[in-house]
């Protein structure tokens, strides 16, 4: 086997490792403040994982305004508790504040916020992020930065007005430094999106406003990874999407088979079968 | 005081000054919801690129602006008063709640204050505004009553690191303001007719184009005063019971719904915390939407804003402290 190759491998394989690790953290800090949204923050894991262990992402967790960051908009903020125990491992704040989720004292809270070190905005009342990112992206052009913006949706946050008005503008002003990832989870809080407003054919909806799309497997974290990647380099005049194709509840079956796992509480006995399936 | 004052629109000079601003400063930006003004036009052919029509989209307009904000960016957003109001939460969120962790000088710029779209009707008008604005922490609302109040703002709000809120009036307006550089927009108000010697009977505390209303009455009914509240949050509540302590009586007008936490309630809450004896009046809209057509002199008479209803309010007071 070559360096490439084996390079390749020892990746993917950190990548699956600490996806593993992120999502038994998730769960931890679901025991500890059952009112966070676990389906929702086990379905990006990989896409997480992907941006901050695989490289796509610029940041300084000792200085997390460093002027030549990536900016990471978690616009589905309430579905990004799996974030809470990245930040912490990347050296944003200390992995203690992890058990101290929602404590009084604490910055961590079931919704995150920009008290938090690597939370740009703040968000989980949804549809703000990819306008607030269209904003940054020309700030960052307008300043000759080559940092991208990279912000992450759900599909539900999909049925929000304010996020076509954002894909309509993104793509009429060709912002090229900006890249979104719809954690396309196929589920909202009552039911399944299709129910919902049947958004499908995703990719036909970005293309016709004018993004260059790509769809593929988002816990397939090597592939969410080189897509992430090639989607940063990519600086043809067009924003770019990346539809992540994704299970709610990722990793705990009774969540994954449950359209209405947003806001399901999980029993003890399930609680326990769940911190078995993902060991 | 100028017998003729010079009438300007509030608009037009605010986007003149942010034009002369740009030439020196390349941090300014201009987000419009597709509404124009003759000096946008200057804008929009010498600063192409700091200017963005964002199309009629007021909610990303507001994020858009917010988004550059973070950037460092002072944005200010122009569109019609009562549109912003369906950008509200983003208002509110990115805005508002932001800027108490990041700073974030974002420039509301609402045209179109109280009922001065007379003939457009309903849809138009904007008396919820203050209100609603007001009750935002760390908003700030901006209420002039002339340009050259607006003009000088300008400088204020580039330096001032926080959301606020201007209320235009959407026709042209005289000037009020002599001496302009007495101005102190940390203070927020503004006497403008000072009572005579030994204190006044009636004060009229207003904010906006009722202003111009004040004026004529104080000039037909001598030793009423008259100040002016250009900044409706923050202001200093201190001083400005200083200069309303010196009278019996103040009467409040607004171009704005009744007891909705605007001027009038700010006035209330001043007297209580002063345990102050001073009778207070207000006059404004009542809590129905406005469906009358015509100017905005017979609207205003409709709902007791006109220069007769004023004096009549006053006289009422005179007779009862004789």
């Amino acid at each position: 086997m070559d360096n490439f190759h084996q390079k390749d491998q020892d990746l993917t394989k950190l990548l699956e490792e600490k996806a593993r690790w992120v999502r038994k953290e998730t769960f931890k800090i679901y025991k500890i403040s059952p009112g966070i949204r676990l389906a929702s923050s086990l379905s990006d894991v990989e896409i997480l994982v992907a941006l901050y262990y695989g490289g796509v992402l610029k940041f300084d967790p000792q200085n997390p305004y460093w002027e030549g960051r990536d900016r990471f908009i978690a616009s589905k903020g309430h579905g990004s508790i799996s974030l809470y125990p990245i930040l912490a491992d990347l050296g944003f704040f200390d992995l203690k504040e992890l058990a101290r989720i929602s404590h009084e004292g604490s910055f961590l809270a079931d919704i995150p916020d920009t008290r938090i070190p690597g939370y740009e905005t703040i968000n989980g009342s949804l549809g703000h992020g990819p306008g607030v990112a269209c904003g940054i992206a020309i700030g960052l052009q307008k300043k000759k930065s080559d940092a991208r913006v990279f912000v992450l949706t759900g599909d539900g946050e999909l049925n929000e007005g304010s996020v076509w008005e954002a894909v309509m503008f993104a793509g009429h002003h060709k912002l090229n430094n900006l890249i979104l990832i719809v954690d396309n989870n196929k589920t909202s809080m009552l039911s399944r999106s299709k129910d919902i407003i049947d958004l499908e054919p995703l990719e036909k909806k970005f293309s016709d406003f004018g993004w260059k799309v790509v769809r593929i497997d988002g816990h397939n974290a090597m592939n969410v990874y080189e897509t992430l990647k090639n989607l940063k380099e990519d600086t043809s005049g067009y924003p770019k999407v990346l539809i992540a194709d994704t299970i709610k509840g990722k990793g705990v079956s009774q969540l994954e088979s449950d359209a209405m796992s947003h806001s399901r509480v999980l029993k003890v006995e399930e609680i326990i079968d769940a911190e078995r399936q993902l060991q | 005081m100028n017998p003729e004052p010079l009438k300007k629109s509030m608009r037009e000079v605010l986007v003149e000054t942010l034009h002369r601003r740009m030439l020196n400063n390349d941090r300014l930006f201009l987000l419009s919801d597709d509404l124009g003004t003759p000096a946008l036009d200057k804008i929009r052919k010498d600063f192409s690129d700091k200017f963005i029509n964002v199309g009629i989209a007021e909610q990303n307009m507001v994020n858009v602006a917010a988004g550059l904000a973070l950037e460092g960016y002072v944005v200010y957003t122009y569109a019609i008063a009562p549109f912003l109001m369906r950008a509200y939460e983003q208002i509110r969120l990115n805005l508002c709640v932001s800027s108490q962790i990041r700073p974030v000088n974002v420039n509301l710029i609402g045209v179109g204050a109280g009922v001065s779209y007379d003939v457009a009707g309903v849809t138009h008008h904007c008396l919820e505004d203050v209100s609603i604005m007001k009750v935002l922490p760390n908003m700030m609302v901006f209420s002039p009553s002339d340009w050259k109040l607006v003009e000088l703002f300008v400088d204020y709000s580039i330096e001032k690191k926080s959301p606020k809120y201007f209320r235009l009036d959407g026709k042209p307006v005289p000037s009020i303001y002599e001496n302009i550089n007495d101005v102190d927009f940390s203070k927020g108000f503004y006497e403008l007719v000072s009572p005579t010697a030994g204190g006044g009977k009636v004060c009229l505390v207003t904010t906006g184009y009722p202003t111009h209303r004040a004026l004529q009455v104080a000039k037909k009914l001598p030793g009423v005063g008259v100040v002016d509240v250009f900044m409706l949050k923050p202001l200093n509540e201190k001083l400005l019971f200083e200069a309303l302590k010196k009278y019996d009586s103040v009467i409040t007008i607004e171009e704005a719904f009744l007891n909705a936490g605007g001027l009038d309630n700010l006035i209330l809450k001043i007297l209580r915390a002063n345990r102050s004896t001073i009778e207070l009046n207000s006059l404004g809209f009542n809590d129905k939407y406005v469906f009358d057509s015509g100017g905005r002199d017979y609207l205003h008479a409709l709902n007791g804003l006109d220069e007769g209803s004023i004096i009549k309010t006053v006289q009422k007071l005179l007779e009862s402290s004789k």
